[in-house]
């Protein structure tokens, strides 16, 4: 984590719907190997933003460059090869609905590599499926057959396929139950070590937040307003941020975690 | 480092006397997943992987490498740290998952799938029998309160069902007229009786054409609407809602859809009727020549009054039964948005099928009352 080479760069973003602007002139860096956490209110763009990252959204202005290569104006072929170096988890999983938890992991891998036959390719869907830690009942079940968070390991499972280095999660943990939601932390955290994954997390979640993100970035007014650790941010005397880390929930996050620090 | 996974130099080596050795170079990626696999099952046993020159490898290669360990119980040597951690952690993910669903076989799951679709059929029958009972009750207790009747809901589907859909449904029964006349005239000019097209045109829309063909509009346009309001105000609990204040359902969202579609049936139904008599008639004025005055005082002649008794007795029956086939399945939506969209087919289809049997029951009796 001690070298800070770029992943993600993003550069003079512009968004805007209509009359009504989103992100004005918005700085982002993401670093390989850490956990990047994005917070702000609701409406102030995090999806957006991690939309026109992914290419999703064309943004007005900026630039973006993601694992090197610039992002705006590419071709459909040239997107595809980053396009399998990173893997995404949507709010709600998107799980392709007519697909069982397996096909829907073997989605992506049929896509990059046709040749790969149906043991192997078993094999991989199996594990993947175990990695993301769903039971191993789940594999040929439809996802309305699913809970939401088994949902989200199975949009993990499909995320994770071509063992993506960049990892995208659009509020991972919410919806779920707080047992559930921990568990979901704690698996992001063990496979960011295992498989050397940088993460990209938008999140409401303030126990996420100091279980698991190395940075947070906050924004708020249309732009990137910090970016740093949670003891950095605190030092800030921004009003969103000092309102969102130091209200009562904030609070009860940052005594949880220092009561298990404490612990340990 | 972008690009650099494309598989850089590997060569391989196969030493034989004690079994095989597998040296991969460069990538042990998902890449070359396949031709990797293909490879290591060529050797034979015992065999030994070395991983000294591998530079990279995804938990892809590490499960083709621990596979080999597994079943041929092949040792692995040179493998740096950060692979033994992949292969442990692969090891640790190997666990008994159910990849494809159990299915049955052959004759079996043909019987399986029958009797499953027969049990649905009969419960949506009962259902729908269960739903007609709900909304009876739902109109005797409207009778004994009439208050609560209401009638702004009631006033305002009878502008969705009914005005809303009469430029659809003009012109639709315009260009029947138009169709019977045209295929009439083409034979009936064989035997030199073009004059009895205009019999055609008017028994078959009044009796039958113009009631039939404007039930299998409304359902197509309300009672897929209806299917679909009430089975998307189920998914967002605003039914539940509904129940828990204590407005009942049936009352504020199935009776004014049903009374709007039984009471406009039949005037959209009598529309259609006249708008394709139009179309018949300008067809036989401007092909067959006969003048819309001859065209009026023979339709009088050979159109029993009966006829247009028939095609108005049948109408509000159509619309009651389209109105409640939309709303059952509206109710029936549970769980997701998928559901709306196969609901609300099944109302097209449910509604225009009970619509077209009950109009071959229709006719049977009409006939045998001696209403030919």
């Amino acid at each position: 984590m001690s070298e800070k080479k770029p992943i993600i760069a993003v550069r003079g973003l512009g968004n805007s719907f209509g009359e009504q602007v989103i992100h004005e002139d918005l700085d982002l860096v993401v670093c390989r190997g850490e956990i990047l956490g994005v917070v702000g209110g609701s409406g102030t763009g995090k999806s957006v933003l991690m939309r026109s990252i992914i290419g999703l959204q064309i943004p007005d202005e900026g630039d973006i460059e993601v694992l090197g290569e610039n992002m705006i104006d590419r071709s459909e072929d040239e997107a595809k090869n980053i396009r399998r170096r990173w893997g995404i988890l949507f709010q709600n999983g998107a799980l392709f609905s007519t697909l069982t938890v397996a096909e829907n992991v073997e989605v992506p891998i049929k896509e990059y590599f046709p040749y790969l036959k149906p043991p192997l390719l078993d094999e991989i869907a199996s594990y993947k499926i175990a990695m993301s830690g769903l039971e191993p009942e789940a594999g040929p079940k439809y996802p309305s057959e699913l809970s939401g968070g088994m949902r989200k390991r199975a949009g993990l499972a499909r995320a994770l396929a071509l063992d993506p280095e960049l990892l995208f999660l659009d509020e991972p943990t919410a919806g779920l139950d707080p047992i559930g939601a921990a568990a979901f932390d704690e698996l992001i955290r063990a496979l960011h070590k295992k498989l050397e994954l940088t993460v990209f997390l938008i999140t409401h979640d303030l126990d996420t937040l100091y279980a698991i993100c190395d940075r947070v970035a906050v924004i708020a007014d249309k732009k990137v307003v910090a970016v740093g650790t949670i003891a950095e941010l605190l030092s800030l005397d921004h009003p969103w941020i000092q309102e969102y880390f130091n209200g009562p929930r904030g609070r009860a996050a940052a005594g949880s975690v220092s009561k298990e620090t404490v612990k340990a | 480092m972008a690009g650099q996974d494309q598989n850089s130099g590997e060569s391989r080596e196969t030493g034989d006397g004690a079994g095989g050795v597998y040296r991969v170079a460069g990538s042990l990626t998902i890449t070359r997943a396949a031709t990797t696999a293909r490879e290591i099952d060529s050797l034979s046993d015992p065999l030994t992987i070395d991983l000294s020159q591998v530079e990279k490898m995804d938990t892809v290669g590490a499960w083709i490498v621990y596979r080999a360990v597994r079943d041929r119980k092949a040792s692995v040597v040179g493998a740096t740290p950060e692979e033994q951690s992949l292969l442990e952690q692969v090891a640790e993910a190997d666990r008994p998952v159910k990849v494809h669903p159990d299915s049955p076989g052959g004759m079996i799951r043909i019987l399986d799938e029958l009797g499953i679709w027969m049990s649905e059929l009969g419960q949506t029958f009962l259902g729908l029998l269960g739903f007609l009972g709900a909304t009876m009750i739902g109109f005797a207790n409207l009778i004994k309160r009439p208050r609560r009747f209401r009638i702004n809901a009631i006033v305002q589907r009878f502008d969705v069902v009914g005005v809303r859909a009469l430029g659809i449904i003009g012109l639709m029964s315009f260009l029947i007229g138009v169709v019977v006349g045209q295929q009439g005239a083409v034979q009936l000019e064989q035997f030199g009786a073009e004059i009895y097209t205009i019999n055609l045109i008017g028994r078959i829309t009044i009796r039958e054409l113009g009631t039939l063909m404007t039930a299998i509009m409304v359902a197509g346009r309300s009672g897929s609407a209806f299917a679909a309001q009430i089975g998307t105000m189920k998914i967002t609990e605003e039914i539940d809602a509904m129940r828990t204040i204590g407005v009942s359902p049936i009352e504020a969202l199935v009776i004014p859809r049903i009374i709007a579609s039984t009471v406009m049936m039949p005037l959209l139904a009598f529309f259609a009727m006249v708008m394709s008599l139009l179309g018949g008639g300008i067809f036989v004025w401007l092909v067959l020549g006969i003048p819309p005055l001859t065209y009026v005082q023979r339709l009088q002649e050979v159109v029993p009054v009966t006829d247009l008794w028939i095609g108005l007795i049948k109408a509000p029956v159509f619309g009651f039964i389209i109105a409640l086939a939309g709303c059952f399945q509206g109710m029936l939506v549970q769980g997701n948005s998928e559901e709306v969209g196969m609901r609300t087919t099944n109302a097209v289809v449910q509604s225009i099928f009970l619509v077209i049997v009950l109009d071959a029951v229709f006719a049977v009796f009409f006939s045998s009352i001696g209403w030919r």
